[in-house]
């Protein structure tokens, strides 16, 4: 063992030592500009394969890359989102042959990234530092076919160059993140900005937002970083947690067995739920990086950084402040929600015009709480406060409401249409009253049982009701009708 | 000649680097030729270029951007005529034995 | 006939497109077998290109400054569905799906390309030994090479295959050759000439250029060629003045540096000699003529064989079997492309390939890459002292040291090829430009050129020089 081993960070620590995980991450934002970052081929998702390329995209001998002046202001917008100096930079070449990618270099930006030193709010109020923001090109997708698909196992490759040039920003943040769940906030808070901003749609589906996770391990309270394994390959906010976590813990049974935790890029297995080593730090690409001679430096003037500036949107952290003043009543993590999943203009105008009522912020939270895709579809602030007018006058009950807020989201219009298209029409007293007196007829046995204090029959007798009404009976006054009728 | 500069093992190892696969004629070959241009390129090693900033281009202009408007795309037959393997309107490669560094 | 004068023709209808491409089509038919100037002879599209010329003057449209001009075009210029093959194995057969920059300039003006030239496998040599497909051989001696990479361009102008022709000059690879073959050949300032659509060997040192038998001819070709073109962002010379319209300006009053350092000192007695009546003739003419030292410019080979290498490493890792040309197959993708770039390779571009690799590895970066663009900067440097301090016009100085050496002289060795780039490759590090101008031979009876070097910007003060140099023979 080398003499400096005691330096590690919780090697040899005792079993019953509180650990801390420490997480910086890599977002690779896709750009949504019209065209690819080095040439006018289309930036679009999909189409028939080698559909999208042009000399450029496909690293055609003879062609050159010509920079696209709107993926340039999409960087400065996320850099100044991200409170970043945006700065002159220089394209580099980084080296290596791999065939997704056309002229076995990538034209990224090195050590002078356009956005650097910036920092990112969580809505807990924490700052995550941001290291750099740089602009890249994305490479084209390698389909392995054969051995169901496993890089190891394929007969063979194809590939399709239609995202090759697609314009990047690669988002380094600090190793300021502690836990699986912060990892998780940051990219959430992270995603909603570079939507506000216009940057990017933030799909994490079809890999327009993409996340490399470097986690390492140390015993609470020791203030040095220990050594860092790189995560690749987590698709989903969900394997991201996975993974952080997995890897957090095989690093503390690695020290306080007494190993050390090599330094690492490991690929997260989904189905299997564990990270592999891919390659060790001495097995590191040398990419040979050096100015990109076909570019010269990206020189951008104060007076266009100042204008971006001014044209800044609100940010989800602006948002979030404005929803806590407006609406004092609702609490953090509503309002987090709320602007996370873009339904703040929507939940402002209703809170606004209903006098403050809650009942929209709830409805607009029950609905979206699940809904990943963000955005509020067909939905207008008009019909989401009739709606709440509606549902607060028995116009609707909430089984009805919920139902006809889906149709809204879905395919927009006025509550009313939609109530009357669902056959919701309030329910006449008196039609209520002669259903509710047949049912205590028909169930004799049930009725005294309530009669006799029961409090769950209630359920049974307002499920009886809302079966004959097809839902269309108001909750509340049937149980009031009971509880009149037993007297 | 002072010291070797190059040796044949940075050789192999260089080229590599570049995808080639060199015999050992060529390797020792382009070991002394190399080492030999590395001799000569080392005479600058006698100037004094502490002050000097590195030029990247023989000119700087301005650096005027291209408007994000969509252009022509290649015809995809012409462009996969071309290529030396092609499958579904994709090029076809031998197995990829390693993920992307 | 030179350019110019069957472009007069042809535009006023006294000679028809189509002769003039026959007969230059049946120059090349008799004569390159023995030359091999040619990779490829376009002789169907070429007659149908003239047809249509001659079509057009009927209708009496002016088919341009060009008109019916034949033109050859170095083998790394991209033309859309002819091969291009940049005289490598591994893009034999290569059809590109578009037209260089120049190309189409070049068929704007109403010139007919002939067909593609013979080069260094893509354009690193000085002899155009380094082709897949052969040498190239010198027409005023065939047993000398022509120079290199443009050897193929450079001989197609001196046998008359063509009355022009378009090279590229990455460290003299058209002023050199030019020299050798008794030419014209310029370099123009980089930034000047697009180079959309040139196959990249050294992507900062590269420009597209004129060959012809005439100073009038190339300042022709290069005011069609050199406009600014949106597709190469380096491509952004503010304002580049024509070089045709003041060619007869005369160089009266004008300050002519001789560049001591690339003028005695491994230069032949008898090149050497023929700059002493360049010198001459230029006082004649009116010119205060000096000598001025560029202490930094013997450097520039050092810096020329870091740099270039380095950057064509990268530039040619895209050459890997999978999109385009050659491919040797092997049981993964790693191993195909080794087998392709280890058979499609020639001998010189591995060994740049290696040079430049090493160059830019972790660990040399600084030692090498970096180290090449400080001395470059010094270099510039030197140069602007001359310019804008010394307030010098223009430098000049022998553009290879000797005359056409003979086939396999150096290819053994080579470092000894390198130094044929001495007195070249400074101004492809500065970006000025140069051109060689033939003036008269050396005691082997074989062509001579001087070099005239000029600021950045500078070409139309050099065109005038040429012009007077041309004019005193
Ligand atoms: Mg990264
Ligand atoms: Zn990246």
């Amino acid at each position: 063992m080398s003499a400096d081993l005691h330096d590690v960070p919780g090697l040899g620590t005792p079993a019953d030592t509180e650990w801390e995980t420490v997480v910086g991450l890599e977002v690779h934002a896709e750009l949504a500009t019209a065209t690819k970052l080095f040439s006018a081929s289309p930036n679009r998702f999909g189409g028939d394969p080698n559909t999208h390329i042009d000399p450029v995209s496909l690293g055609l001998p003879g062609s050159l890359p010509v920079i696209n002046e709107e993926a340039v202001n999409l960087a400065i917008r996320v850099g100044l989102a991200l409170n970043c100096q945006v700065q002159t930079s220089v394209f580099a070449r980084k080296h290596y042959f791999y065939p997704d990618m056309p002229k076995n270099f990538q034209i990224s930006q090195y050590d002078h990234p356009i956005n650097v030193d910036g920092w990112l709010e969580l809505p807990s109020g924490k700052r995550i530092g941001i290291e750099r923001a740089h602009l890249e090109e994305d490479t084209g997708k390698t389909a392995h076919v054969g051995g169901g698909g496993r890089i190891h196992e394929a007969g063979y490759s194809l590939v399709d160059y239609n995202r090759a040039g697609v314009p990047l920003i690669e988002i380094v943040g600090g190793p300021d993140l502690r836990s699986a769940e912060e990892a998780r906030q940051y990219v959430t808070e992270l995603r909603a900005i570079l939507v506000a901003v216009g940057a990017s749609d933030g799909k994490m589906e079809e890999g327009s937002l993409r996340v490399d996770c470097n986690v390492s391990v140390r015993p609470e309270g020791t203030n040095r970083l220990g050594t860092r394994c790189e995560i690749k390959n987590v698709n989903s906010l969900r394997s991201m947690g996975r993974a952080i976590d997995y890897e957090a813990r095989r690093q503390i049974d690695l020290l306080t067995s007494g190993q050390l935790v090599e330094q690492q890029t490991r690929h997260w297995n989904e189905d299997e739920g564990r990270t592999h080593a891919l390659r060790s730090k001495e097995e590191d690409y040398d990419y040979r990086y050096f100015p990109e001679p076909d570019l010269l430096p990206l020189v951008i003037s104060d007076h266009k950084v100042a204008q971006i500036q001014n044209e800044l949107p609100p940010l989800p952290q602006d948002l979030r402040r404005n929803l806590a003043k407006a609406a004092p009543s609702v609490d953090a993590d509503l309002i987090g929600l709320i602007v996370e999943r873009g339904l703040y203009d929507l939940a402002l105008a209703a809170f606004d015009q209903t006098s403050g009522n809650l009942r929209a912020i709830k409805r607009l939270r029950n609905h979206f709480a699940h809904d990943l895709a963000g955005g509020h579809g067909s939905l207008l602030a008009k019909a989401l406060i009739d709606l709440v007018n509606m549902e607060e006058a028995g116009d609707l009950t909430a089984t009805q409401a919920k139902k006809v807020l889906a149709v809204l989201v879905e395919s927009g219009g006025s509550p009313q249409d939609a109530a009357q298209e669902l056959g919701f029409e309030a329910m006449d007293t008196g039609e209520l009253e002669s259903l509710v007196d047949s049912l205590i007829a028909e169930h004799a046995e049930e009725w005294s049982r309530f009669c006799d204090g029961d409090g769950k029959l209630t359920g049974f007798f307002v499920g009886q009701v809302m079966r004959a009404t097809q839902g269309r009976a108001d909750g509340k006054v049937v149980t009031q009708l009971l509880n009149s009728r037993r007297g | 000649m002072g010291q070797q500069r190059i040796t044949r093992a940075e050789c192999v190892h260089v080229a590599a680097l570049a995808r080639l696969e060199l015999t050992d004629e060529e390797l020792d070959r382009f070991t002394g030729q190399l080492d030999e241009l590395l001799d000569h390129v080392a005479e600058v090693e006698a100037l004094d270029l502490e002050a000097l900033a590195p030029t990247m281009h023989p000119l700087l202009f301005p650096n005027p951007l291209r408007p994000d408007t969509p252009g022509e795309v290649l015809n995809r037959d012409e462009v996969l005529d071309q290529a030396p393997y092609v499958e579904d309107g994709q090029f076809r490669v031998p197995p990829v034995l390693g993920e992307a560094p | 006939m030179t350019a110019l004068e069957i472009a007069t023709a042809v535009r006023s209808g006294k000679r028809s497109a189509r002769s003039v491409v026959d007969e230059y089509l049946g120059a090349i038919a008799e004569g390159d077998d023995d030359i091999h100037a040619f990779n490829m002879v376009t002789a169907a599209e070429a007659r149908t290109r003239a047809d249509e010329i001659d079509g057009a003057v009927a209708a009496g449209q002016d088919p341009g400054p060009l008109a019916g001009v034949p033109v050859a075009l170095k083998d790394n210029l991209c033309t859309r569905g002819v091969a291009t093959t940049c005289s490598s194995r591994i893009l034999e057969g290569w059809e590109p799906p578009y037209d260089a920059h120049v190309v189409e300039q070049l068929h704007n003006a109403g010139a007919v390309v002939v067909g593609k030239t013979n080069m260094d496998e893509f354009a690193m040599g000085s002899s155009t030994e380094n082709s897949a497909f052969g040498p190239t051989r010198n027409p005023c001696d065939l047993s000398r090479v022509p120079g290199g990479s443009s050897g193929g361009s450079a001989a197609a102008v001196a046998a008359g295959f063509a009355p022009v022709a378009l090279g590229s000059d990455t460290g003299g690879s058209i002023r050199q050759p030019a020299a050798l073959c008794g030419v014209v050949g310029v370099k123009p300032t980089y930034g000047r000439v697009s180079r959309y659509g040139l196959v990249a060997f050294a992507s900062s040192l590269d420009q597209i250029g004129p060959i012809a038998t005439t100073v009038a001819d190339a300042a022709t070709v290069l005011d069609v060629i050199g406009f600014t073109d949106p597709r190469d962002q380096t491509n952004r010379l503010p304002d580049p003045k024509q070089v045709s319209d003041t060619l007869s300006d005369g160089v009266n009053g004008l300050r002519v540096g001789v560049l001591t350092e690339l003028s005695g000192n491994g230069i032949a007695p008898d090149v050497a000699a023929r700059l002493q009546v360049a010198v001459g003739a230029l006082e004649s003419a009116g010119a205060d003529v000096a000598k001025v030292s560029v202490p930094s410019a013997i450097y520039g080979l050092s810096a020329y064989y870091v740099i270039a290498p380095a950057e064509a490493s990268s530039n040619l890792a895209r050459f890997d079997g999978v999109r385009y040309g050659l491919r040797v197959d092997g049981s993964s993708t790693s191993d195909m492309n080794t087998a392709t770039r280890s058979v499609g390779f020639g001998d010189e571009v591995k060994r740049r390939i290696m040079i430049g690799t090493y160059a830019l590895s972790a660990g040399y970066y600084d030692a090498y890459y970096g180290k090449a663009q400080k001395v470059r900067t010094l270099i510039i440097n030197d140069f602007n002292r001359v310019w804008y301090g010394d307030k010098f016009d223009l430098l000049l100085s022998p553009t290879s040291p000797t005359t056409a050496f003979s086939l396999g002289a150096r290819t053994a060795d080579p470092m000894s090829m390198y130094m044929s780039d001495v007195c070249t490759v400074p101004v492809n590090l500065t970006g000025q430009a140069a051109m060689s101008v033939p003036y008269g031979v050396g005691d082997d009876g074989l062509p001579v050129g001087v070099q005239v070097m000029a600021p950045v910007q500078g070409e139309p003060v050099m065109f005038r020089a040429a012009k007077v140099l041309e004019d005193s023979l």
